[in-house]
């Protein structure tokens, strides 16, 4: 009986050793809310093949990514928009070293509607949206819809405008557009993770707008294209830069990333809004990973870089199993290089 | 007084032989110290609440000053901050519900305590508690799938054909707005009304409704005229516990309310509370001067409850001197 006892004390503190071994390394991280669901499906997957690295991942909003690896209270961080000039410098100033960005995958934003007698797609132009939300274009039978829409019966009913109530990234990319095809827009309202609104009602995350859509009729909203196709939301297609009406879709959304390439800065912070190309999406989005240029414990470093490394490559294959779009090569052969500025 | 006076000299010096130490060890002076402590505590979470929230708005208050209190704008992008449409969202919201819930919780509770055979009191008062402990995002979807629809197709519509000159049910019905998060306020602080009037109903003595009968009153008589102003205090605090949970909830309200900072004198119109806006942008405010400001509201928010708990104790102290006087007479 003792000696079953003692056998099993054994096996007991050979495993709690084999369990403490297997978190020996942890990196920590919080931010973004878009991709969360990526993120976890990475840091579970690199976990199974690197057992002895634990990543945890806290989906507290960029904002607070942002502040929490600027405070230097987690190892990285995560934003859907860019951090700015600002928020750059007092990263700089605290640690006095700089933080990089790593685009990780991509999404979209999508115009999503309830007319009444309304089943087609309908196509937006820049001005027509920029105009619904400015509160300029207020009837759905507005020229600036109707000549986009050849066919279409719209009604004459006022437009109901419905936006995010919640900081986002979503709004974020949203106001970014609108900001680049709208000069209007740029000087009266901006771009943000929250803006004030000339028009509208707020609804609380995707789930708000689209419940305050489909309740109001002759309403439009705005929501993530992963949201829209996974609860088979109606949207829209938008017209780009090529002058073509293009309809979210993960192809849609790489080709703008592969359009706007080319001109990629050296530190990746660059919306990919209003991408050239014929068949680009314009209203596409990068997320980043926010990784500080120096790490002083050197494991956590080379942790950091080796999944960098996997999540560019083999990451990218569960990126469209879970509606988010994959990094074009162009992108990954850049940022891949980007890699070795982490010391 | 006389006989109080007599006994205690001759209690004192008992009192005063048992040494501090021993009554420690019978516990009487520890249990007084660690009462002391959790009453203390409550003073001093009160103290460091607020001189949180001051010293995390300093840029704000510094930036703003008083005219943070009269702004109409909130621009995250532009660092323009006001707090003027959330204050008006907040007490607005929280008006309509206190006049929809005050006299349906009023009236019910003096069913439940006076009127109800004590079966059917009892029954009632179990749901009416579990209404209470409902959490508020139930009633904030109870408010998305079955108020907004309502108000947008019936009740809307309805108070505009009957009663639209009034500026207060004007403009476009979107279902959304004040009147909607203050009828949703009110389903969720009617329990508290009832729940705690009901008791202090039940409370009355028996003899205040007994003389009142035996004068030749009517039940009703008796209950409306003898025991409800007897009450009174208690009433009131309950209205001012539904004040206080209508004017902090956040949830329920950011689900149906619109979430736009405006001040319209119409109730239709989609509007903003403090709390909701708090809860909604906090996550995401990047720059100081937006968070600061975001934590500045939260003082408002305090101050506006501290306000209003004052001029309801003031409120309570004036009628229930009143009530006595009348009572007396």
């Amino acid at each position: 009986m003792k000696r079953i006892a003692s056998l099993l004390l054994l096996a007991v503190l050979v495993l709690a050793g084999a369990a403490w071994a297997d978190s020996a390394l942890s990196l920590n991280g919080a931010g973004a809310t878009f991709p969360f669901p990526m993120y976890s499906k990475w840091f579970d997957e690199y976990h199974k093949k690197n057992a002895n690295l634990q990543i945890n991942y806290q989906s507290i909003g960029s904002g607070g990514g942002i502040k929490q690896v600027t405070e230097g209270t987690v190892d990285f961080g995560a934003t859907d928009g860019p951090m700015n000039d600002d928020q750059l410098k007092a990263f700089q100033d605290k640690h006095g070293f700089g933080i990089l960005h790593f685009p990780t995958v991509m999404g979209a934003v999508v115009p999503t509607y309830n007319i009444s007698g309304v089943d087609a797609t309908l196509n937006f132009t820049p001005e027509a949206l920029a105009g619904i939300f400015l509160g300029k274009i207020t009837k759905w039978n507005d020229p600036a819809i109707t000549d986009a829409n050849k066919g279409v019966k719209l009604p004459a009913e006022d437009i109901v405008v419905v936006h995010r109530a919640d900081g986002s990234g979503t709004t974020y990319c949203w106001t970014d557009y609108l900001s680049k095809v709208s000069e209007e827009w740029k000087n009266k309202v901006g771009k943000g993770t929250s803006v004030n609104w000339p028009v509208g009602l707020g609804g609380k995350g995707n789930e708000g707008v689209t419940g305050t859509v489909k309740n109001t009729p002759n309403s439009i909203g705005y929501v993530e294209l992963i949201y829209a196709e996974s609860n088979k939301i109606p949207y829209g297609s938008v017209k780009n830069s090529a002058g073509a009406f293009v309809k979210a879709s993960l192809a849609a959304v790489s080709a703008a990333a592969a359009g706007a390439a080319k001109d990629m800065p050296e530190d990746f912070r660059v919306s990919i809004t209003n991408a050239p190309g014929k068949t680009s999406y314009p209203i596409s989005t990068f997320t980043w990973l926010l990784i500080p240029e120096k790490f002083s414990d050197a494991a956590k470093r080379d942790a950091i870089k080796g999944f960098l490394q996997w999540a560019l490559g083999e990451g990218q294959n569960y990126a469209e199993a879970l509606s988010y779009s994959r990094l074009p090569k162009e992108v990954v052969a850049k940022e891949t290089k980007a890699i070795a500025k982490v010391q | 007084m006389a006989t109080t006076t007599t006994t205690v000299p001759s209690a004192g010096p008992v009192a005063g032989s048992r040494s501090f130490l021993s009554r420690l060890i019978e516990g009487d002076e520890i249990a007084r110290l660690i009462t002391f402590l959790f009453a203390a505590s409550v003073v001093l979470i009160t103290l460091l609440l607020v001189f949180e929230l001051w010293q995390g708005s300093a840029l704000a208050r510094h930036k703003f000053g008083l005219n943070f209190f009269f702004t109409r704008v909130w621009d995250p992008i532009f660092d323009q901050f006001g707090a003027l449409p959330f204050i008006y969202g907040t007490l607005v919201t929280s008006v309509v519900a206190l006049a929809i819930a005050v006299p349906l919780g009023i009236g019910a509770a003096i069913f439940l305590a006076e009127l109800a055979p004590q079966k059917i009191s009892d029954t009632l008062q179990f749901f009416i508690d579990l209404l209470a402990a409902v959490p508020s995002v139930i009633y904030g979807l109870l408010g998305v799938f079955v108020v907004i629809p309502l108000m947008r197709q019936y009740l809307q519509p309805a108070l505009k054909s009957t009663s639209g000159f009034l500026p207060l049910f004007q403009g476009p019905a979107y279902g959304v707005g004040f009147l909607t998060a203050g009828i949703v306020l009110a389903i969720m602080v009617i329990p508290y009304i009832i729940s705690v009037s009901r008791e202090i109903l039940l409370a009355v003595p028996r003899d205040q409704r007994e003389a009142a009968l035996a004068l030749g009153a009517t039940r009703w008589e008796s209950t409306w005229k003898v025991v409800v102003p007897f009450a009174r205090g208690g009433i009131m605090g309950s209205i001012f516990l539904a004040l206080a949970r209508a004017l902090g909830e956040t949830m329920a309200v950011t689900m149906v309310i619109g979430n736009t900072p405006t001040i319209s004198a119409s109730l239709f119109s989609p509007g903003y509370s403090i709390a909701a806006v708090i809860a909604n942008e906090f996550t995401e405010a990047t720059g100081d001067l937006y968070l600061q400001s975001l934590i500045e509201l939260g003082l408002v928010l305090f101050l506006l409850t501290f306000i209003l708990n004052g001029v309801a104790r003031l409120l309570i102290v004036a009628t229930s001197q009143k009530g006595g006087g009348t009572g007396h007479a």
